[in-house]
């Protein structure tokens, strides 16, 4: 099992082509979400909010894991959603699956900017760039206090019943149960996706952009438009993060959230959705029982997990998995 | 009718170092054209010059009638102009089959699909499994290419130009690289292209040029020294001194 979803070697899609991805996703949406709700089942904030981040990771995977394009700005479009949800909240549109939708254009269109900006370029002025790119965005946060609220974060708004029927309660469970089923939806939608001749083209432009020039491919807009697929997920999150929290912070759109994200991402496995996913899951509930003992030990953690699964598992923790796995079961196979 | 590739007096050169000068041919439908020459000759930077992935100092290069000098990359190949490389160049995370899908989808303008399957749709299967049969790549078509052997890696680099349908195909020593007993294949997927189009073969395995090509050019330091039946290529003094003499004088005061 390298990737769900990819042909296995006999050729045939192991369920039906039509349902494949929405059997993967929603079963393992559930299974975590079952976990979740067992071991943190008065902490549903918690997991609610490491919801919103992985859709941060998963855009990310989009325009790194599969486009190769290496950022360190993603932040800037999920924050900027987040705030683009809050104000349309205070301007009259409460309908959660309504600021989903504004979450998700605003999260688009700053993903087409970051796009033409960042992958412009590449290797080393294509980070640097971006994170420019990060820092003018939180900067711009900061000043336009009026629209963000400044230092003290953008607050006062409260999102009516989703659906007009589950009204966000104080345990979080509609908070909880809205953010699974959306990231149900989102991940079979980009686990196709990802299977999808654009997707396919994208994963050869990362592997080597001249080639794919060479059958012709106009590398720099495809590009774009993945920045733009990619936006509209960070969008999704930074929407989630503003309804289920009701705050909007800088931290939303700082530096350390993309760089959190990108290390998120790698400990996954890049260029894997499950890794982005797992990876997020990961980094967020271990950082929740470290950092709440001692913020300091928190940093060294981090740092010292880090280097042992850069040595040990360089391609994430996804592909070690995965290799481990098929190593098995081709050992149970000889046997 | 205009030639399917015309090149009028192009130059240029790395530094100062004339690698090519005031080269000027054509290719007409259906040739089968030869390009030889020692090495360091400049043969792919020529063709470097002519897909666009190095830019003239001076001189035109038209495609079907078209002054494509100044145009992208992406562009001429959509215009029919295909290239293998001499090295490897391809997407070696993937498999086999989609590295021939990719070129395919893109031949059809299918690739900006979001969400339909990419190799499995019908008409790409069929087509992709069709390149790799001759090829005979089919049982390698779900491995990652970055597993396969160097040989094979030449053939899919054969396979992806057969899917992208040119109408000048510009082979970068094809054979380099593959066994002696394996070359064969590399004559068939040649020999299986329409009639129609051009194509042009650098190789320094002479037996394999003249058995492909009915015209030889042959390049030494940059020029054109010649561009003749294989026959007259054979008997040319300039083109014997070119391999035996002046090269070979080089190499050894190099
Ligand atoms: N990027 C470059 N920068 C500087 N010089 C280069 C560059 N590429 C090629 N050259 C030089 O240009 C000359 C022609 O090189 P080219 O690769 O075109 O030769 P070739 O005929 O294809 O040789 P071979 O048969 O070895 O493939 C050589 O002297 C080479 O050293
Ligand atoms: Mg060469």
């Amino acid at each position: 099992m390298t990737a769900i979803g990819t042909t296995t070697a006999a050729g045939a899609p192991r369920l039906p082509g039509w349902v494949r991805y929405e059997v993967t996703a929603f079963a393992v949406v559930t299974a975590l979400g079952l976990i979740g709700y067992l071991v943190f089942p008065f902490d549903l904030a918690l997991l609610t909010r490491i919801i919103a981040v992985t859709f941060l990771v998963l855009s990310l995977d989009l325009v790194t894991g599969y486009a190769g394009v290496v950022t360190l700005g993603q932040a800037a479009i999920f924050g900027v959603a987040a705030y683009a949800v809050g104000n349309a909240c205070l301007a009259g549109i409460t309908d959660p699956v309504m600021l989903l939708g504004v979450g998700i254009i605003a999260g688009a269109l700053m993903g087409l900017v970051s796009g033409v900006l960042i992958s412009r370029f590449s290797a080393l002025p294509q980070l640097v760039i971006s994170i420019a790119f990060g820092q003018l965005v939180a900067a711009l946060a900061n000043k336009l206090a009026q629209f963000t609220g400044g230092s003290d974060g953008l607050a006062g708004f409260a999102p009516s019943a989703v659906l007009g029927v589950f009204e966000f309660d104080i345990f979080g469970r509609t908070s909880f149960g809205f953010s699974l089923v959306v990231l149900a939806v989102v991940l079979a939608l980009l686990l196709r996706f990802v299977q999808s001749p654009f997707g396919l083209m994208c994963r050869g432009i990362r592997d080597d952009a001249l080639r794919a020039r060479m059958i012709g491919t106009a590398v720099y807009p495809r590009l774009i438009v993945m920045y733009g697929v990619s936006g509209a997920v960070a969008g999704v999150g930074g929407a989630l993060s503003a309804i289920n929290v009701g705050v909007v912070s800088l931290h939303s759109v700082s530096f350390e959230m993309s760089a959190e994200a990108l290390v998120m991402l790698v400990v996954g496995g890049a260029g894997h959705l499950l890794g982005a996913v797992f990876g997020s899951i990961l980094f967020q509930i271990f950082g929740h029982f470290v950092g709440s003992t001692n913020p300091f030990h928190w940093m060294t953690i981090v740092g010292g997990t880090l280097i042992l699964i850069t040595l040990f598992a360089p391609k994430g923790l996804y592909s070690a998995f995965a290799s481990a796995m098929a190593k098995f079961r081709k050992s149970r196979v000889s046997q | 009718m205009s030639a399917l590739l015309q090149l009028d007096d192009v130059s240029m050169s790395f530094g100062g170092l004339k690698v090519t000068q005031e080269v000027s041919f054509t290719l007409q439908t259906g040739d089968r054209v030869g390009l030889i020459g020692p090495n360091g000759a400049g043969k792919t930077t020529l063709v470097n010059l002519v897909t666009g992935n190095l830019n003239p100092s001076s001189g035109r290069i038209l495609l079907q009638g078209e002054d494509v000098t100044h145009t992208g990359i992406s562009h001429r190949v959509r215009h029919g102009l295909v290239r293998t490389f001499q090295i490897t160049r391809l997407f070696q995370t993937l498999s086999v089959a989609d590295n021939v899908a990719l070129a395919l989808l893109q031949r059809k303008g299918l690739a900006m699909g979001f969400l339909s399957s990419a190799t499995q749709r019908p008409e790409i299967r069929d087509e992709w499994t069709r390149i790799l049969q001759v090829t005979g790549l089919e049982s390698r078509a779900y491995d990652p290419v970055s597993v396969l052997a160097y040989g094979e890696q030449r053939l899919v680099e054969i396979a992806m130009a057969l899917a992208l349908k040119p109408k000048v195909l510009l082979l970068d020593e094809p054979a380099a690289g593959i066994p002696h007993e394996e070359t064969h294949r590399v004559l068939d997927a040649i020999a299986a292209l329409p009639a129609d189009i051009a194509v042009l073969m650098i190789e320094h395995d002479i037996d394999l040029v003249f058995r492909f090509a009915s015209r030889v050019l042959v390049l030494a330091n940059g020029k054109l020294i010649c561009d003749g039946t294989p026959d007259t290529v054979a008997a040319n003094d300039e083109v014997r001194s070119a391999y035996l003499g002046s090269y070979a004088n080089d190499r050894r005061s190099a």
